[in-house]
């Protein structure tokens, strides 16, 4: 399966015909495979990468430390499941270091952001503090550079 | 005074690149798809630019020691020892070489007497013939054929072994992709030992093995003892233009290969040499990557070679195919010539290989999926025109 996950990740529009030829799989034997993780949930979704920067979008996004102080018996997740829910919440991940929860918002503006956490995120029970930074630049993104790219120049033969 | 008089003879003995007009013409078609550069398209790994960088940012511009930095010609031998199972010395036994180029020159003028007889199996990588040529030897080429896939068999060896100084092959091999096992090599070794030969071994492509890994023939019993083992970083660390290369020998041969070196190239480049400590140490991650990426294109490059009625040996190393276009009934240069006027993709004629190489045409696929997917559409296209 892990040969076929991978030629997903790096493009979700593969059909299974094209996956079966890269992996000498039977094409019947691809499609049964991506059935199966898209049941048991291991593909999540089929995603497009947008740099919306060059899409001229305005949007902004946050990265922001939240401090947790955990719940006896239930720890991180009861909390990290409240801040899930918003749709405002496009990442969620619980981290070691210095601060606890990991989240990444999207709003139309930094005020719409800096609105979502002081009225959203920060009086939420459990949350202790939070530092939010707002994302500046992207420079690389699920594993592609969103740098302009320069041609590499090659022989046009060589034996 | 006519100063091409003064051209050494044996120079003038050398026979024109049978490939050189068809590379000219390639030249002048740049956009043109090209599945002639017997080069990785993958750029060298970051992690390996950067240690070069780092280096000369550090200043580590001056010369190393003639048979390169001693680190490196450890990480080499640690890199024979764990791929391979070979046990080097690396500090008589290594030579880091610019590149397997420079390692079969130093390799063919430390062993071969004027006159000695070296055979080459072909098709074959075309420097074997010039190099051996330019070292004074005698070639004596033996035919590999498509029925047997492309093997250098022990019966083939025998035909040409009697008398002979030295054996030069190259496997997995440029240009048919064809790759020999351990019984095949065993079977070749008998020859060998039987005939007293030395062997000169290109292992260059020994990363890029599809079906199994790759079994060098310095490991087979009671070859290490007469084989000269070249390697090197170009294709499977994707590290060409770094001219980077070692060989690996019984002492004695190693001495005479540093002196030859030591005098007319003092030493291999060191950024170059500190890219290679660094693709040694943390590169074999990229290596699967790549090999991965040939092995997806390789199964694609089949089947559609295949799906055109082209005959061909599958190939289970490097990143070439060798199909047969005798169907066509134009030679192989005709072949290659015309579909690149017609369509615009460069193959490399097989003659360009050895005579052996005639009635096949090299498709390299060390190129992206989409430009082999229009290549093929194109060659399809071609194919039905002619046929």
């Amino acid at each position: 399966m892990q040969d076929i996950l991978k030629l997903l990740e790096r493009d979700a529009r593969l059909t299974p015909a094209q996956i079966a030829e890269r992996t000498g799989k039977p094409e019947q034997e691809v499609r049964e495979t991506i059935e199966r993780a898209e049941k048991q949930g291991i593909i999540r979704n089929y995603q497009a990468l947008i740099d919306w920067d060059r899409a001229g979008s305005e949007a902004v996004r946050a990265f922001i430390e939240v401090k947790v102080a955990p719940e006896r018996g239930i720890g991180f997740d009861a909390v990290a499941r409240r801040i899930m829910g918003f749709p405002e919440v496009d990442a969620l991940y619980l981290i070691s270091g210095d601060y606890d929860l990991h989240v990444v918002v999207e709003g139309a503006s930094m005020k719409e952001v800096a609105y979502f956490v002081a009225e959203k995120l920060a009086p939420l029970d459990h949350v202790q503090s939070t530092v939010t930074h707002f994302l500046l630049k992207s420079y690389k993104v699920s594993g592609h550079s969103f740098e302009a790219e320069e041609e590499v120049k090659r022989l046009p033969a060589a034996p | 005074m006519d100063i091409s008089q003064a051209i050494a003879e044996k120079l003038r003995n050398l026979p024109p690149s049978p490939i050189r007009r068809f590379f000219d013409l390639v030249e002048g078609m740049p956009d043109a798809i090209s599945l002639s550069i017997g080069e990785p398209d993958f750029v060298t790994p970051w992690g390996a630019r950067e240690a070069a960088i780092f280096s000369l940012e550090r200043g580590h511009t001056h010369y190393t020691h003639s048979r390169g930095m001693l680190e490196l010609r450890q990480e080499i031998a640690r890199y024979l020892e764990k791929r391979f199972g070979l046990g080097y010395n690396p500090e008589t036994e290594i030579l880091v070489t610019c590149g397997v180029s420079q390692a079969l020159d130093l390799a063919l003028r430390a062993l071969i007497n004027p006159g000695d007889v070296v055979v080459v199996p072909e098709p074959c990588y075309v420097s074997y013939a010039p190099g051996v040529l330019l070292a004074g030897g005698e070639l004596r080429t033996v035919a590999t054929s498509a029925e047997n896939g492309f093997a250098l068999t022990p019966e083939l060896l025998e035909t040409a072994a009697p008398g002979a100084k030295a054996l030069l092959f190259g496997y997995p091999n440029n240009p048919t992709g064809a790759v020999l096992d351990r019984a095949q090599l065993e079977g070749i070794a008998g020859v060998v030992r039987r005939r007293n030969l030395v062997v000169i071994s290109d292992e260059i492509y020994a990363e890029l093995t599809y079906d199994g890994d790759h079994v060098s023939f310095a490991s087979i019993e009671g070859m290490k003892e007469r084989t000269v083992l070249l390697g090197g970083f170009s294709k499977a660390f994707a590290m060409t233009g770094w001219r980077l290369g070692y060989a690996a020998a019984p002492a004695p041969v190693i001495d005479a290969m540093t002196r030859i070196l030591s005098y007319t190239m003092l030493c291999c480049p060191t950024p170059s040499q500190y890219a290679a400590l660094e693709s040694l140490k943390n590169g074999q991650r990229e290596v699967a990557r790549m090999r991965e990426e040939y092995n997806q294109r390789r199964r694609i490059v089949l089947k559609r070679l295949r799906s055109m009625g082209l005959e061909l040996v599958e190939p289970k190393g490097a990143f070439y195919v060798f199909p047969s276009i005798a169907r066509t009934g134009l030679s192989s240069t005709e072949f290659a010539e015309r579909l690149l006027g017609e369509e615009k993709v460069a193959v490399v004629p097989g003659a360009a290989f050895g005579k052996s190489g005639e009635g096949h045409v090299r498709c390299c696929y060390a190129v992206s999926l989409e430009h082999i997917e229009e290549a093929m559409r194109r060659i399809g296209r071609f194919l039905e025109k002619i046929m």
